[in-house]
């Protein structure tokens, strides 16, 4: 018998209009707001909408057998809210079935996780209020950005009463050993990892719809078959995937809805599988080892570390930029230049930047603004310095404030 | 007098400083009393706001009659469309812009079987878009011209035109003047193309007369093309009047002075001299922003060193600015800095100082010798380089004075002065042929 996790990942930044050196201390009107309606309407009809109501018909359909997680970062929760509402009450719908469990992440689907732990815990319980405002649940179960996972995230994470993550199953962590298990973390025994099982995933999420493919057509009973043939003693099947997956990146016409209605009725006609979700995983199954991860990995690209955020350069200089500004952030009480400097962290903007050549090279485009990562480089730094200089302001203005008091 | 002029581009639709020469060059003309007739391969429609004998090139080839408008419809937006016309690139670069678009007219191609009205040229059947033929059909054009316009004299500029000089001179016997604005090594370096190298040197020889933006240049030709020196004038450009900025009110929204680098980001121009320069100004002052404004196949480099060097909150980007834009530019600039590695003239330091802006130039360049209040840098002296830039911003004497004396100077350069050299040089030459 083996357990299917399945954890979908809702996510939207918030992109950056063509932003001119000579808008540099006059405007500050960062975001392309037609440019992210427009997105957002369209993955909303393609994908979270349709997707939304298959699952909740499976869920009525098969009365609590039949579960996922899902992740909802804060910038896409932002953009319903501003763009399509009702994908909120539809999400809400959903999450009201009790099928579905909720992940916590950080609000702004960011990398404070690698340079500060302040603005991670800010950032985690920012979202942690979101999804309690919204859906009324405390995520029990932590999902980072993109999958990045070292041991002191695992700490921090630890430490904020975090049963467990979701992390990337790559030889980094495994050291040969199987994803389909549950792990711990390597110093602190309690803190549960689930590992992606990243080719069966990348079997749905990258390659379903691909002709050149020796497994396509993927039927469910393929797809079964293949982890029927799997060794006896693994328990758990984690299959971790963008929920954009579902009619964006896949397109309705593959037949990845017909895939994902057909999932529940052929696992359960087996008799022995059956569904769970991450919170349930690491609280039912034993764990099977121990994972020790110096260095961040992820999900992303070949690499699987951080290379495509951080990889060159531009990248680290923008990210650098960025974060050089948090000290002087907490000392001002300006809404919009928090929430700017809170938008500029999504890890998006970074992926842009990113020069590697390789067939990843085709996802780091998908609904990239940019006609190149130089081009993604200067708009970005020209916003950050935009910003930049907004808060010295402040900064210069608070102090005369205060030097006149003194007097 | 009238003057049968062959360039590439005119402004608004300008990618250097040539289409602004041959603007202040033909405005000084008619000044001078020169009717122009000017020839351009692909009008774009706004230069006849600027200049009303424009001939368009592509118009010409398939004969301006209505019926055989209808006629040709095919050639005639073939030609409309290869319209990627960039006097500065090379012909591979060309040959790569034009791709993209001829793969598209494949099929269009492919039934161009037949010339355009039994005419002197041909559209062969495998027709690519690549540079080399633009120029040749060019000169084809230029014959045809020849016979429907009076002139007395031929003018053309740069290698791309030298072809349609030399078919227009023999169709015609009239004199022809070569305008070298810039040669091959200029451009590429010691990687010279061949065929472009032989092309200006076939126009230079068929020329009655050469003239030179500098003497830098002149010396090039001497040197590197086996010319009489006798043969060659130099004629400095100039600055049009009337074109002095005011500085409209609130341009400036940084605290910080800006130094600008204002050019085509290619190896010629020398931009990762800028870069380097930059870095040695901001060890020692943080107080200024640098600003890289143009496009080129460098821009990519210099940005990567900029972020290297990890001073992309002082150092900016634009990418390619025209027009008003540059007056904006100019207006925000506390220095300008040209680190050409080979400019045979250098026309943007004048705009630069004509909006006020001091300049920093290299010594490799023609506009050197026509300016004293500039400060002259060899452009691999960054040290040099970064000492005038820190200079200029720290000492506000320094840079009053050459805001002051810089306009002076460059109000004096004026294009009416040039075009009565280039006049001299045509009643010469007409002369010669009574």
């Amino acid at each position: 018998m083996k357990k299917f996790c399945l954890y979908f990942q809702v996510h939207q930044p918030f992109r950056l209009r063509g932003y001119h050196f000579f808008n540099i201390a006059r405007h500050h009107d960062y975001f392309d707001d037609p440019l992210n309606k427009r997105l957002l309407k369209k993955v909303a009809e393609n994908c979270y909408l349709p997707a939304n109501k298959l699952f909740l018909n499976l869920f009525k359909r098969y009365h609590g057998r039949f579960k996922i997680a899902l992740s909802i970062s804060g910038t896409a929760l932002d953009q319903f809210e501003l763009y399509a509402p009702e994908v909120i009450g539809s999400f809400q719908e959903l999450v009201s079935t009790g099928s579905v469990e909720l992940l916590a992440e950080t609000d702004m689907h960011s990398l404070a996780s690698l340079v500060s732990p302040q603005t991670f815990k800010a950032q985690v319980n920012q979202h942690m209020e979101k999804i309690g405002y919204y859906f009324h649940q405390s995520p029990a179960v932590f999902r980072n950005t993109e999958l990045i996972y070292a041991n002191h995230i695992g700490k921090m994470l630890a430490g904020m009463g975090f049963r467990g993550t979701v992390a990337e199953g790559v030889s980094q962590l495994l050291e040969n050993r199987s994803p389909n298990h549950v792990y711990t973390s390597a110093d602190r025994k309690p803190f549960k990892l689930l590992l992606r099982n990243f080719p069966l995933s990348d079997d749905i999420s990258f390659r379903f719809s691909d002709r050149a493919w020796d497994h396509w057509p993927l039927t469910v009973d393929k797809f079964l078959n293949r982890i029927d043939n799997m060794d006896p003693s693994h328990e758990i099947i984690n299959l971790f995937m963008d929920y954009e997956t579902l009619g964006e990146h896949q397109k309705k016409e593959s037949g990845i809805f017909d895939f994902i209605r057909n999932l529940p009725e052929h696992v359960f006609k087996s008799g022995v599988h059956e569904f769970c979700t991450p919170a349930k995983a690491m609280e039912e199954i034993a764990p099977a080892g121990q994972i020790d991860v110096p260095e961040p990995a992820s999900w992303a690209d070949s690499e699987k570390d951080l290379s495509a955020w951080l990889g060159n350069d531009m990248q680290k200089e923008a990210f650098e930029n960025l974060y050089a500004l948090e000290a002087s952030i907490t000392q001002i009480d300006d809404a919009s230049i928090i929430n700017d400097w809170r938008y500029l962290q999504t890890s998006d903007h970074f992926y842009y930047m990113s020069t590697k050549l390789h067939s990843d090279g085709e996802v780091h485009n998908y609904f990239n603004p940019y006609r190149s990562p130089y081009e993604a480089f200067i708009n970005y730094m020209n916003v950050v310095n935009d910003l930049t200089i907004r808060i010295s302001k402040k900064i210069t203005k608070k102090e005369a404030i205060h030097q006149s008091d003194h007097h | 007098m009238r003057v049968l002029m062959f360039g590439w581009e005119f402004p608004p639709h300008i990618s250097g400083g040539l289409g602004t020469a041959c603007y202040g060059l033909t405005q000084g003309l008619v000044q001078n009393g020169i009717e122009v007739i000017f020839v351009v391969p692909k009008a774009f429609g706004e230069e006849h706001s600027l200049h009303k004998n424009l001939i368009d090139g592509s118009d010409i080839s398939i004969d301006t009659s209505e019926e055989l408008l209808i006629n040709l419809p095919k050639e005639l937006r073939y030609l409309k469309i290869r319209s990627e016309i960039l006097p500065y690139v090379s012909p591979e670069t060309f040959d790569e812009a034009v791709e993209k678009r001829m793969i598209e007219l494949e099929k269009e191609t492919t039934r161009q079987k037949s010339g355009v009205k039994g005419r002197k040229f041909q559209f062969s059947g495998g027709y690519k878009g690549n540079l080399m033929q633009e120029v040749y059909q060019y000169a084809m054009v230029a014959a045809e011209v020849v016979e429907t316009s009076q002139f007395d004299v031929i003018h053309v500029h740069d290698w791309l035109t030298f072809p349609a000089g030399i078919a227009a001179k023999k169709a015609s016997n009239r004199p022809l003047v070569a305008h070298v604005h810039a040669t091959e090594f200029d451009r590429s370096g010691n990687t010279v193309n061949k065929a472009v190298f032989e092309i200006e040197k076939s126009g230079l020889k068929a020329a009655d007369k050469i003239i030179t933006v500098s003497d830098y240049t002149k010396k090039t030709l001497v040197s590197k093309y086996g010319i009489n020196p006798n043969k060659i004038q130099t004629v400095h450009n100039a600055v049009l009047p009337g074109k002095a900025l005011k500085p409209k009110q609130n341009v400036k929204s940084l605290d910080e002075k800006i130094v600008t680098f204002l050019g085509r980001v290619t190896s010629q121009k020398g931009p990762l001299y800028f870069v380097e320069a930059a870095y040695k100004v901001l060890q020692k002052f943080q107080n200024v922003r640098f600003v890289m404004a143009g496009s080129g196949d460098l821009l990519k480099r210099a940005i990567e060193r900029v972020a290297a060097l990890k001073m992309s909150s002082n150092f900016h980007f634009t990418g390619f600015l025209q027009g008003e834009s540059v007056n904006t530019m100019f207006a925000q600039s506390a220095v300008y800095v040209m680190p050409s590695v080979s400019e045979p003239f250098g026309i943007s330091p004048l705009e630069a100082m004509n909006a006020n802006v001091p300049a920093i130039i290299s010594r490799q360049s023609g506009v050197a010798e026509v300016l004293k209040h500039a400060i002259k840098v060899d452009f691999w002296n960054t040290d040099a380089m970064a000492n005038a830039i820190y200079g200029i911003l720290k000492y506000p004497p320094t840079a009053k004075l050459m805001a002051i004396d810089g306009k002076k100077e460059v109000k004096r350069l004026k294009w009416n002065e040039s075009a009565a050299k280039v006049k001299t040089i045509y009643q010469e030459l007409i002369h010669e042929k009574i």
